[in-house]
């Protein structure tokens, strides 16, 4: 630290490639945090950009709506049931291809949106069943599906998103520690081995019956399944990221970087930290947005074999399944949870696609 | 080599490296062989000179400056640097430890059988036993039980061996810990300056890194270190913040360059520094490292396969083939009259600029294939393919002797 020079040295016929002539000494910027730059580049990105939009508005729409739109998930009107969505009131008339029609239709529509309880009873030729009570329908039961499709995206984005967590978590670690560690390697990949080969919907459903009591008594019913689920699908989750981010620790582990970094002496946890972590990022992103999806899916799907939440207990992928018997009369009911479960991971997969290049200072500024 | 009044001091001396990759085949991945990758190399470098160290692709070079620096586990070797040993003063000592390793890891392995074995029988017998987070509790027990009965097994032996045989503390090797804290006298040049650096990490964190990891500098300290060190490299200083993709590859070299600088250190090993260089740039880099040397008194191992380079830089050359050290000798002499059959084939296949010259030349064209490293021929290395074979190199591997002051030859030729 002493002996280093002040000034750039007097190469001999060893000009600095690509110095410019003249430097003010003052114009150099301090090194820069990071995350500016990788914002700067994900704000270039269109689709990342509409799909941390609509993820901001879902999660607004689940945690904060309740809030608003006050009607509790759980009441039963049993005289609204079967209500179809307000917007049913936009396909009234007579059909699109005779003057008639549109007149009706310019004729029907404003009464149906004005008073569509009147509307309906008025006018039983539509078969249909509209009220402002209920703007997106009731179920079979009288239960808004408004406060419904709030109160199940809650637990459908919290158990995607946890679940993703504990497998990425899980996934990564195992990955890293198999592709770093030699020793280790034949350990942990026949383990990951072990969990593919086991067959997942006999594995949970065995886990799910020896420990549902247990959580349920110690986290409350419906706790006590958001903590068994998200452990499961986490725990079952895990193996395709941690075979993906092996292969790619076992060929970074061979670049001279990272035996750079071992002869400045770097110990392998920090070795690990800083130069293979940030470099299997883009295989972790795409893990992780892939996971969410298949968390939401996995989830429903429980629910569908009556493993998860209990009946009553609305989450998106519930409602879809409870739908699909009502898929004739109503089919709106399949349409807005189907909808949001595929915005949702659309949005998240479009996140994670603009992360990925913004954490990648190769694509970054283009 | 620096010749004055005063004998220069041996920055670094190698004695008896060998770096064997174990080679495992079969169902069961049995031992069956070695990839002799360097061979029993001695050399010393003196403070403040450049050896060279040259040879055919595939002959060890790159394995000998990695081992040097203990980036790979050598087989066999003592290595000290600046009077600090880097790897096994005595060759018992490293027998011993090796033998108190494989005992204390089938120590462990019995352990940890009989450990399943304990903890299946104790859930079968006792039903409270195989309740979930008890069994959990039993492996991470057994886990730490097996790893103490390692360290404690392997540590009993070694120590008592070890005072059997009259062997010190001293002379096993350091472990990683302590390696660490040697690291900033040495540091190493990589051959392509654009796999050497992450890339994901700015300029200023790379050459940044060494600072963090053996210093305690305030963050406008570093900073400051960081400038300083892109000033002496030639780097312009607002080049901090960009990242390795966005330099050509002289400045990448530069980037490496000035990490390997970063901790003022005393030796460096520059592996193929301008191999992946376009011959305009090689010239700059080349011309850094000697300002560089001169500036800082640095030591340098500079392993290339470029002849012309090698004799520009280095004070003096070691030819290698495969594995061995054919040849050491200083620069003028070794390339005005080179000694061993090897050298001579190898300074004959320099191109010759002068056309007339160039027809005219006797080349020595050597026949056949270099030896796989796995299986080296018997006796002398070079024998299948030397010109002036005798009898004698196919039984007898010869010595490495001094043959005339500061020149050392490996041949029976010359002895």
């Amino acid at each position: 630290m002493t002996d280093a020079p002040k000034q750039p040295l007097a190469t001999s016929g060893a000009t600095p490639a690509g110095a410019a002539p003249v430097m003010e000494m003052e114009a150099y910027r301090p090194p820069r945090n990071q995350w500016w730059d990788v914002w700067d580049q994900f704000k270039t990105h269109k689709g990342a950009l509409f799909g941390l939009g609509f993820f901001i508005f879902a999660l607004l729409f689940v945690y904060l709506g309740p809030l608003i739109w006050t009607l509790d998930s759980q009441y039963i009107d049993i005289r609204a049931r079967n209500t179809n969505h307000i917007f049913s009131c936009l396909g009234v008339g007579g059909g699109w291809f005779s003057a008639q029609g549109w007149a009706d239709w310019f004729r029907d529509m404003p009464a149906c949106l004005g008073d569509p309880e009147a509307f309906s009873t008025a006018n039983p030729i539509y078969g249909l069943r509209v009220s402002w009570a209920h703007p997106l329908g009731a179920d079979q039961l009288g239960r808004d599906t408004l406060s419904r499709m709030m109160v199940g995206g809650q637990t459908s984005i919290a158990v995607g998103l946890t679940a993703m967590l504990l497998a990425l978590f899980f996934g990564t670690l195992v990955g890293v520690l198999a592709g770093y560690f030699r020793k280790v390697d034949g350990l942990l990949m026949r383990l990951t081995d072990l969990f593919l080969a086991m067959p997942l919907l006999p594995l949970l459903l065995v886990i799910i019956m020896l420990f549902r009591d247990v959580l349920r008594s110690a986290f409350g019913p419906e706790g006590g399944i958001f903590v068994l689920i998200v452990v499961v699908i986490g725990l079952t989750s895990w193996m395709q990221t941690a075979r993906v981010v092996r292969g790619d620790v076992l060929a970074l582990k061979e670049r001279e970087f990272v035996l750079a970094a071992r002869s400045i002496g770097t110990p392998p946890w920090r070795l690990i930290l800083r130069h293979v972590l940030p470099n299997v990022m883009s295989s972790i992103m795409v893990s992780a947005t892939l996971g969410i999806a298949n968390a939401i899916i996995t989830e429903s799907a429980l629910s569908f074999l009556g493993l998860g939440f209990p009946s009553d207990f609305p989450t998106w992928g519930r409602l879809l399944f409870d739908a699909t018997d009502w898929l004739t009369q109503n089919p709106e009911r399949v349409i807005w949870p189907g909808l949001f479960i595929s915005l949702t991971v659309l949005s998240v997969n479009y996140i994670g696609d603009g992360l990925r290049d913004a954490l990648d200072p190769r694509i970054r500024g283009r | 080599m620096p010749d004055g009044s005063t004998a220069p001091r041996k920055l670094v001396e190698v004695r008896n490296l060998r770096m064997y990759f174990p080679i495992h085949t079969g169902l069961l991945r049995t031992h069956t062989g070695d990839v002799k990758a360097v061979d029993g190399v001695n050399f010393d470098i003196y403070e403040g000179e450049t050896l060279g160290l040259v040879g055919e692709s595939g002959c060890g070079k790159s394995t000998c400056g990695r081992a040097v620096l203990r980036l790979y586990d050598p087989t066999s070797a003592s290595i000290k640097i600046d009077g600090v040993e880097l790897a096994w003063a005595n060759d018992d000592a490293r027998k011993i430890d090796a033998a108190a390793r494989r005992i204390a890891r089938n120590a462990t392995y019995t352990v940890m059988i009989l450990g399943v074995v304990l903890i299946a029988v104790l859930a079968v017998q006792f039903e409270a036993m195989a309740r979930f987070p008890i069994v959990l509790l039993q492996a991470a027990l057994l886990i730490a039980l097996g790893l103490l009965t390692f360290f404690l097994t392997r540590n009993m032996l070694r120590k008592s061996r070890a005072r059997a045989a009259g062997i010190s503390e001293a002379d096993f090797a350091p472990t990683e810990n302590d390696l660490r804290r040697m690291r900033p006298t040495m540091q190493m040049v990589f051959q392509d300056p654009q796999a050497s650096l992450n890339p994901r990490m700015t300029v200023a964190g790379i050459i940044g890194e060494p600072l963090s990891e053996h210093t305690q500098l305030s963050t406008t300290e570093r900073n400051d270190r960081i400038y300083e060190l892109m000033d002496a490299v030639g780097l312009n200083r607002d080049f901090a913040n960009r990242y390795p993709h966005e330099f050509s590859g002289g400045q990448r070299q530069r980037i490496g360059i000035a990490r390997a600088l970063a901790l003022n250190p005393k030796f460096i090993v520059c592996d193929e520094p301008i191999a992946a260089l376009d011959v305009s740039i090689q010239a700059q880099v080349v011309n850094l490292l000697e300002d560089l040397q001169e500036k800082f008194g640095l030591t340098y191992l500079f392993i290339s396969h470029d002849l012309s380079m090698v004799r520009h830089i280095a004070d003096r050359v070691a030819v290698m083939y495969l594995g061995k050290v054919a040849e050491l000798a200083p620069r003028d002499e070794l390339f005005n009259d080179p000694l061993h059959p090897y050298t001579k084939a190898l300074l004959s296949a320099v191109p010759e600029p002068d056309p007339v010259t160039h027809d005219t030349a006797e080349r020595v064209i050597l026949q056949g294939d270099v030896p796989s490293p796995s299986n080296p021929p018997q006796g002398c290395n070079f024998c299948t393919r030397c010109p002036a074979v005798m009898d004698i190199c196919r039984s007898e591997d010869p010595e490495m002797k001094e043959v005339r002051p500061g020149r050392f030859v490996a041949c029976h030729l010359h002895s």
